[in-house]
């Protein structure tokens, strides 16, 4: 079996993710782990709904600014698409793209403060970087030929709009629908930075224990995802659109000299800012480096590393839940409740929950990225193996599961698998944030003691090991010849 | 003028010669058949005589190159895009004008197919998606045609009325064919391909189909 290499490359990472065990932090300090667990699951068995007017706002307010951001976000990404053969451009894309929707909004708030337009950028900024790279990747794939039979002297404009968009036009209009339901969940998120979504009520709510609140603004947001094939439709969507800026709240003034002193004295490392000139300079970089890039960058790499592998075990375990080959309409049923719960919440909530209730470790957030991640590829890779024909005397039960099933969908589960690792780490990086000494938790501590100088350096840490980690991921698969379509 | 003069036309796929190298003369008003054996590389050297004139003709290739995505009107429309301002197709795109509307449902009849102008192309039949790749020719307007087995997917009488009809639109074609016996009716000098070499070329007035059957 070690002869095949997805085999190989398999157990080589589950090595390196049971040596990272070893040095990873893992404890549930929590006094009363499982009592706290009781309550909030009772919480979420009892939601109520109607807590405040507040959590209608806050859900007005999260598919506000997911439109707003989106809409913002695919208009310049496919222009930048257009464009994306270019190397700079490329770069450029994959940098923007790189940095999560967190350190966007926390990077705003310095200088935009509680405007809207934070919030807005914030999903709209990386949003570009990822449509401008799908985008292309889809129009590189249309059929040439069209193009080529028209008279010459057709202009570039008539011969895009007649040729190249008609023949992708499904796959650019299903890839945008799924990213906006990506973009409720930044939206969501944002909440916890202070913007007015529903991640700041879900916030206040459990930090005086409501549960109940907490787990119906949950449900809700569940319901509001669940049911996006029902009220997004394509003739609401410019009403949507041209809408959603009316509601995303008044926010706060901007103050346009933050934004010139943010840009001008702020982010210029201290030891220049104070004269010292270059022979400053050195010591504080190697300062920044020992004490907070290095042991960030090795945490980021630790957790990332566990979370997927154990995103890996999970997706494998989850899939025969909603498999056709297993199991009666009840047990795929449940199954496909779980998935949708475990897809639709985004791994910062599920992560805060966990910690909220096991105290501070990398536990809670293993665990939130395994489930996240887990549940999204066991979501695709149970549809898939839905799709196989089984021979009529086929195995059933467990012999099915490792004879039939897995070798058959083992190469498309490892391509999502390689292809989410990076947006594993992005995750892992920002739920510092949260307290887990991952390179998020020396960001938001450098903004916290306004030093914003060396948070620019560690967000661009955290970018080029992201881009890192993407371009080995893209040559594993390529080693491998795996090949998958984007997921989010 | 719609005639060409090409010399040392050649192609190879990985390292092997396909075609050539070879020449070819088409006066103005010649209609040419290029007949031969499936493999013999007639359709290379109908994309190496496109590559060479371009410009001045209009090309129905075996694979037809339509969107599938577009309605049979936007698919033939294509043809004239260079007639029109970026406006223009654009505005036509989401509204054709009925000038344009009514032009290309008059080419449609001539096909036999006028009730399927708004209608998805994916949807069409082989032999519709074909006469769609014709009626895009015809809507072009240009004098010269090169035509790679333009009614392989049509059956007898609907074969005859489009040749019919390219014959008589079209000033110059050179047109790859497989069935001899319509080649020899529409066209009026055969070339016939062999081995990459041209094998035979004749009047077709003065051959029978008897003299084309080696080249099979």
């Amino acid at each position: 079996m070690f002869s095949y290499p997805t085999v190989r490359a398999s157990f080589i990472f589950l090595a390196i993710a049971l040596v990272g065990l070893a040095f990873a932090d893992i404890a549930i300090t929590s006094a009363n782990p499982w009592k706290d667990l009781g309550r909030f699951f009772l919480g979420v068995v009892t939601p109520d709904f109607f807590s405040s007017e507040g959590v209608a706002v806050a859900l007005l307010r999260t598919v506000a600014f997911a439109f707003v951001g989106v809409a913002l976000g695919g208009l310049c990404g496919f222009i930048l698409s257009l464009v994306y053969r270019n190397p700079v451009v490329q770069v450029f894309c994959a940098f923007i793209r790189a940095i999560h929707e967190l350190f966007w909004a926390l990077i705003f708030l310095q200088f935009f403060g509680f405007h809207p337009l934070t919030g807005v950028l914030a999903i709209a900024i990386p949003y570009s970087g990822i449509f401008a790279k799908v985008y292309s990747e889809i129009l590189d794939e249309t059929d040439p030929t069209p193009g080529r039979l028209l008279p010459p002297g057709t202009g570039v404009i008539s011969s895009f709009l007649y040729t190249r968009i008609p023949a992708c036009w499904v796959q650019l209009r299903t890839y945008t629908a799924y990213r906006l339901e990506c973009g409720l969940r930044s939206s969501a998120i944002l909440g916890f930075v202070g913007l007015p979504t529903l991640g700041f009520f879900l916030e206040s709510a459990f930090s005086q224990g409501h549960y109940s609140e907490a787990g119906g603004m949950l449900i809700l947001f569940y319901v509001l995802i669940a049911t996006m094939p029902l009220w997004v439709k394509p003739k609401l969507l410019p009403v949507y659109i041209l809408g959603a800026p009316f509601f995303l709240g008044e926010g706060l003034p901007i103050v346009w000299g933050n934004v010139t002193r943010f840009f001008t004295e702020d982010i210029v490392p201290s030891p220049l800012r104070n004269g010292e000139g270059l022979t400053g300079l050195v010591p504080w970089l190697n300062d920044l480096m020992l004490n907070e890039a290095l042991p960030g960058i090795w945490n980021t790499l630790v957790l990332t590393q566990i979370a997927l592998v154990a995103t890996g075990i999970l997706a494998l375990l989850a899939f025969p839940l909603i498999s056709a080959h297993f199991g009666g309409p009840v047990r795929r049923t449940g199954g496909h409740i779980f998935l949708v719960i475990a897809r639709s919440t985004p791994e910062y909530i599920l992560a805060y929950i966990l910690l909220q209730l096991w105290g501070p470790s990398m536990l809670p957030a293993i665990v939130a990225l395994a489930l996240h991640n887990g549940g999204i590829i066991g979501h695709l890779i149970g549809r898939q193996s839905s799709a196989i024909r089984l021979r009529p005397d086929a195995t059933t039960g467990i012999n099915r599961y490792t004879y039939e099933l897995v070798p058959r969908v083992y190469r498309s589960f490892l391509a999502f698998l390689f292809y989410r690792w990076e947006i594993i780490m992005r995750e892992t990086a920002i739920l510092g944030i949260l307290g887990i000494y991952t390179l998020g938790f020396y960001v938001d501590s450098a903004i916290q003691n306004i030093q914003f100088d060396r948070a620019m350096v560690l967000i661009v840490i955290t970018a080029l090991l992201n881009i890192g980690v993407d371009i080995l991921g893209r040559f594993i698969r390529k080693k491998l010849a795996l090949q998958t379509m984007p997921t989010c | 003028m719609s005639g060409f003069d090409l010399t040392g036309l050649s192609a190879s796929f990985g390292g092997e010669r396909v075609i050539g190298p070879l020449s070819l003369s088409v006066k103005d008003g010649e209609r040419v058949g290029l007949v031969g054996r499936s493999g013999a590389g007639k359709s290379t050297l109908i994309s190496l005589i496109h590559q060479q004139v371009g410009r001045a003709s209009s090309l129905v290739p075996q694979d037809l190159g339509l969107v599938n995505a577009l309605p049979v009107f936007h698919n033939v429309f294509m043809g004239q895009l260079d007639a029109h301002s970026t406006w223009y197709n654009t505005l036509t795109l989401i509204r054709p004008f009925s000038r344009d509307a009514s032009a290309v449902r008059t080419l449609l009849k001539e096909l036999s197919m006028r009730e399927k102008i708004w209608v998805p192309t994916a949807s069409l039949s082989g032999g519709q998606r074909q006469r769609v790749a014709i009626a895009r020719a015809l809507f072009r307007q240009s004098s010269l045609l090169l035509a790679d087995e333009p009614v392989s997917a049509l059956d007898g009488p609907m074969a005859h009325l489009v040749m019919d009809l390219l014959s008589k639109r079209f000033n110059t074609s050179v047109i790859a064919l497989h069935d001899v016996e319509l080649a020899l009716k529409y066209c009026t000098r055969i070339v016939g391909i062999q081995d990459g070499q041209i094998a035979l070329d004749e009047s077709s007035g003065r051959l029978n189909p008897a003299d084309i059957t080696p080249l099979y």
